[in-house]
């Protein structure tokens, strides 16, 4: 049987690449904006059903957007999230320092801000409901709660990362797993804001408007 | 939440004592799968074999294995979608005429209408979702790892998540047999009959469920496979060196990652009307029925697409192995699967030309839909002039492979016919268009049948019985022939589908062709069965070494057969776009390195087995519209996500002394296979050992 001897492996750069591994950080970091491109897909699905069905007979005579859109709060919310983003911004230069107190609160200071965004939210479709207005009116109400809630159990979601993150961290420090799961969190919430200014323009500002 | 129409209790929701059906047909099928279930776990405790399928097979993140079990599902679901064509055909052909004969309590044929509905819709939900895409998902699962020279894919335990979640989708489709119905309203679920007005029972919501659960796996399933493609490549292993079924491995995922969450939202917004009464399809209110249709087809025909192009792919690898060639115009194919890729985006709209779009929308849609020809021509040339003086062995793969570029043939001829409106006009819901997607998909079954043959030998250690593979190739030819000419001439004649009674008495003498037709696939079927078994049972008579064809050129063929849980010793480095054929030139066919190297492995889980038992938990649920199990479901499966996040210890190292053990055993075993044609290596090298840390 043929082997590969010693002479053949330096004649030919070699048959073989020992001690060959991975980037895991890069894989994982790749495998995530993966994520985020299907994530995409499932907002450009809504966003296309929300524009089919915002045409005035998708009313069937209920509420128009203008009733719905309540802009000084749709403000609030937006200052909120960016803020919230900016704090998580602060997490990756502390990751980067290696500063641990930092990373913990810069989190703490993103998760306050993301509840605040969504508690302004909660409080906002409370409103709607307190005043009659339900998806199960219209075709264009059951666009718009679906469009808008489902940016915000997304928020809610990162928010839940967030909580776990901070209790990973604290305990376990800076490993690989921790580390990636920082940078992943740090793209899903870019994504969650920049698709909430999607859904600031093409819903609460065209409200306005 | 809407109130839905019939009992419903806080604890059993809307299921009852009178969800059982009482048909004696579904009776039989049931009686056949619990014994059929009697007989395997009789089997399993019998032998002794649970701890074995829990360490091996259940809990397992090893690519090669959950391949194999995406495959066996795959296969199942087939035979399940084969039985629903039995009974459509066995229908049409009895209810022919207003004299034919009625049974069981139908006034034509066997079949009351509503329950014609159901077999139709499993028929294409099934085949579609659950036999076509698990099986090349499962291939693809196999083979690129190989391909590339990874250990695993890029996330093993994302893997078996994907995989269980099929699962899961399977085992809803199979529970609404013997509990409530299907949907009756077609795979593609027209609306507004799958409304909760016109479709109030569970049928719809078993349907919906399924294809929601199964296609998260199948996203994530996409995403893996395009990280392992990407970042998971052996040192050498370029972008031009990338064998040809990785390359359509690639683009097909990439359809499946952008176009399944498509399918997402217009199951999820279909479901919000179902379960909260929202207006997104329905009849009145503000609600658009095409909406639906466009959201579903953007999907849907890219789907077609995803499961086309890794057949094209497997074809791109069996016939340069059986010509002796390399692939005629490497590159060009290449790039005509990133074009069919690119155009599967723009061209759902041929599925309904005539649903009243304006005749500008309707053109740009028939060009895109030709321009789909353009590619695929490609690639069948690149196939013809591949064979062209080759050296042509009709091994049994290579017969599939040849089977598929005739069934291309016809079905893509068809399918330029159909893409003119006017002519699609004349045939819409006509047979025409169901035989012509039915040749089309035979490709992929083709493609299918002579990959699992291709790769059986790389994953197993032994070839499949060649003669009774070639009976179960011709019986299953003869069966497409026999089935579907009939089926394009009747279609012209101006039969449509799904009709549970013909009232056109001219048309039986087709109706009987195709019955005859299923008879042959019967055949078919039973020399599959008949090759597996004989070729389990003289396994030691047909073992074969690193090469299982003698003339395989890709870098999946350097890795020993059976091949172990770590794939390759060490990592090899690639030179060439034909690997083994470089090597084989260079006299270094069976090489093997001289060191070995401790290699970290990811351990195995039963986090997806769980997720995925939580999920069934989940979409029974939610059919049967049973809250606390809807809920519990769904809380513990986040729950069960966060506490997996906290397992650290989730790889370990294989050490060099126990590769080299194993390595000297495979080649052991090789080498007496070349000998004397029989071998004592026994398939246990597949299995993973854990050293001690």
């Amino acid at each position: 049987m043929a082997t590969a001897s010693g002479d053949m492996e330096s004649t030919r750069g070699g048959l073989w690449e020992p001690h060959y591994h991975h980037d895991v950080i890069a894989t994982r970091t790749l495998g995530f904006w993966l994520y985020m491109l299907s994530d995409a897909m499932i907002f450009a699905g809504l966003f296309a059903a929300y524009g089919v069905l915002s045409h005035s007979y998708n009313e069937a005579g209920g509420p128009s957007l203008h009733a719905l859109v309540n802009p000084w709060s749709a403000y609030a919310e937006t200052l909120a999230v960016f803020a919230s983003v900016l704090a998580y911004g602060g997490v990756m230069v502390a990751l980067k320092r290696g500063s641990r107190a930092g990373v913990l609160g810069g989190l703490v200071a993103a998760f306050v801000l993301g509840a605040i965004f969504v508690g302004l939210e909660v409080h906002e479709l409370g409103a709607l409901f307190d005043a009659g207005i339900y998806p199960e009116e219209s075709g264009y109400l059951s666009a718009f709660f679906a469009l808008v809630m489902t940016h915000g159990i997304h928020m809610a979601f990162g928010l839940l990362w967030m909580a776990v993150m901070f209790f990973q961290v604290a305990t376990q420090g800076f490993t690989d797993k921790t580390v990636y799961r920082l940078l992943n969190l740090k793209l899903f919430w870019h994504f969650q804001a920049i698709l909430w200014v999607l859904v600031y323009t093409f819903v609460d500002m065209r409200g306005v408007l | 939440m809407v109130n839905v129409q019939g009992p419903w209790s806080p604890i059993l929701g809307r299921l009852s004592l009178g969800a059982i059906p009482d048909n004696p047909i579904i009776a039989g099928a049931f009686i056949f799968s619990v014994v059929l279930g009697i007989v395997v776990l009789g089997y399993l405790t019998y032998a002794d074999r649970w701890g074995y399928l829990w360490r091996e097979w259940l809990t397992t993140v090893d690519h090669k294995k959950i391949g194999v079990m995406y495959i066996i599902i795959g296969l199942v679901m087939l035979f399940r979608g084969f039985v629903d064509a039995l009974m459509m055909r066995t229908q049409q052909v009895l209810a022919d005429g207003p004299h034919s004969p009625g049974f069981l309590g139908a006034a034509h044929g066997y079949l009351v209408p509503y329950h014609f509905d159901q077999v139709y819709s499993a028929h294409g939900t099934i085949m579609i979702l659950f036999a076509a895409t698990p099986i090349l998902v499962g291939l693809m699962n196999v083979v690129v790892p190989l391909q590339i020279g990874a250990r695993d894919m890029a996330f093993p335990y994302l893997n078996a998540l994907g995989l269980w979640l099929t699962a899961v989708g399977a085992a809803l489709i199979m529970l609404s047999l013997f509990l409530g119905d299907f949907s009756h309203a077609g795979w593609v679920g027209l609306t507004p009959l799958t409304e909760l007005a016109y479709s109030p029972g569970v049928g719809t919501d078993y349907w919906m469920w399924a294809i929601q659960i199964s296609s998260v796996g199948t996203t994530l399933g996409a995403a893996n496979l395009i990280a392992t493609i990407v970042k998971m490549r052996a040192p050498g292993m370029t972008w031009g060196r990338l064998p040809i079924f990785t390359w359509t491995a690639l683009s097909t995922n990439i359809i499946a990652l952008t176009s399944f969450p498509v399918l997402g939202v217009a199951l999820g917004l279909l479901g919000l009307d179902r379960y909260f009464g929202t207006h997104f399809f329905t009849a009145g209110f503000g609600g658009n029925l095409m909406l639906y249709s466009d959201l579903f087809w953007m999907w849907g025909h890219p789907e077609v697409y995803f499961v086309i192009l890794p057949a094209f792919g497997m074809m791109s690898e069996i016939i340069p192995t059986f010509s002796e060639k390399p692939l005629f115009g490497y590159v060009t194919m290449v790039a005509a699967s990133f074009a069919i890729a690119g155009v599967s985006w723009s061209v759902w709209l041929h599925h309904f030309f005539t649903m009243g779009a304006s005749p500008r929308v309707n053109t740009f849609f028939s060009v895109a839909t030709m321009v789909v020809g353009i590619p695929t021509g490609v690639k069948v040339f690149n196939w013809a002039f591949t064979v062209y003086r080759g050296r042509s062995r009709f091994e049994t793969p290579m017969l599939w492979a040849v089977g598929a570029l005739f069934m291309l043939l016809v079905g893509g001829l068809t399918g330029m016919m159909l893409a003119m409106p006017p002519v699609n006009y004349s045939v819409h819901n006509s047979v025409f268009v169901v035989a012509h997607f039915h040749t089309m998909l035979m490709v992929v079954v083709y493609g299918i049948l002579g990959a699992v043959t291709y790769w059986f030998p790389k994953v197993f250690g032994f070839r499949l019985n060649e003669s009774l593979g070639k009976r179960f190739f011709w019986f299953f030819t003869a069966g497409t022939i026999m089935v579907f000419i009939p089926m394009y001439t009747s279609g012209f004649m101006g039969m449509t589908r799904r009709l549970d009674y013909l009232a056109n008495p001219a048309l039986l003498p087709f109706e009987v062709a195709e019955e005859l037709g299923i008879g042959l696939y019967l055949v078919s079927i039973y020399y599959f069965v008949r090759q597996l078994y004989v070729s389990l049972r003289d396994r030691n008579a047909n073992r074969v070494s690193a090469d299982a064809w003698g003339s395989a050129r890709t870098l999946e063929w350097v890795a020993p057969s059976p091949v172990p849980f770590y794939n390759f010793a060490v990592t090899p480095r690639v030179h060439a776009r034909d690997e083994l054929v470089w090597r084989r030139e260079q006299g270094l066919e069976g090489a093997v390195p001289a060191h070995f190297e401790d290699i970290p492995m990811p351990r195995n889980t039963a986090v997806p087995l769980v997720i995925g038992a939580l999920a069934l938990g989940l979409g029974f649920g939610l059919v049967w519209r049973m809250w606390w199990l809807t809920d519990l479901s769904f809380v513990a499966i986040i729950l069960t996500v966060i506490a997996r996040s906290f397992v650290r210890d989730t790889d370990y190292v294989v050490k060099a002394a126990e590769v080299e053990r194993i390595e000297k055993r495979l080649r052991q075993g090789a080498a007496e296979a070349a000998r004397n044609g029989a071998s004592a290596s026994g398939i246990d090298v597949l299995r993973p050992r854990e050293s001690s840390p």
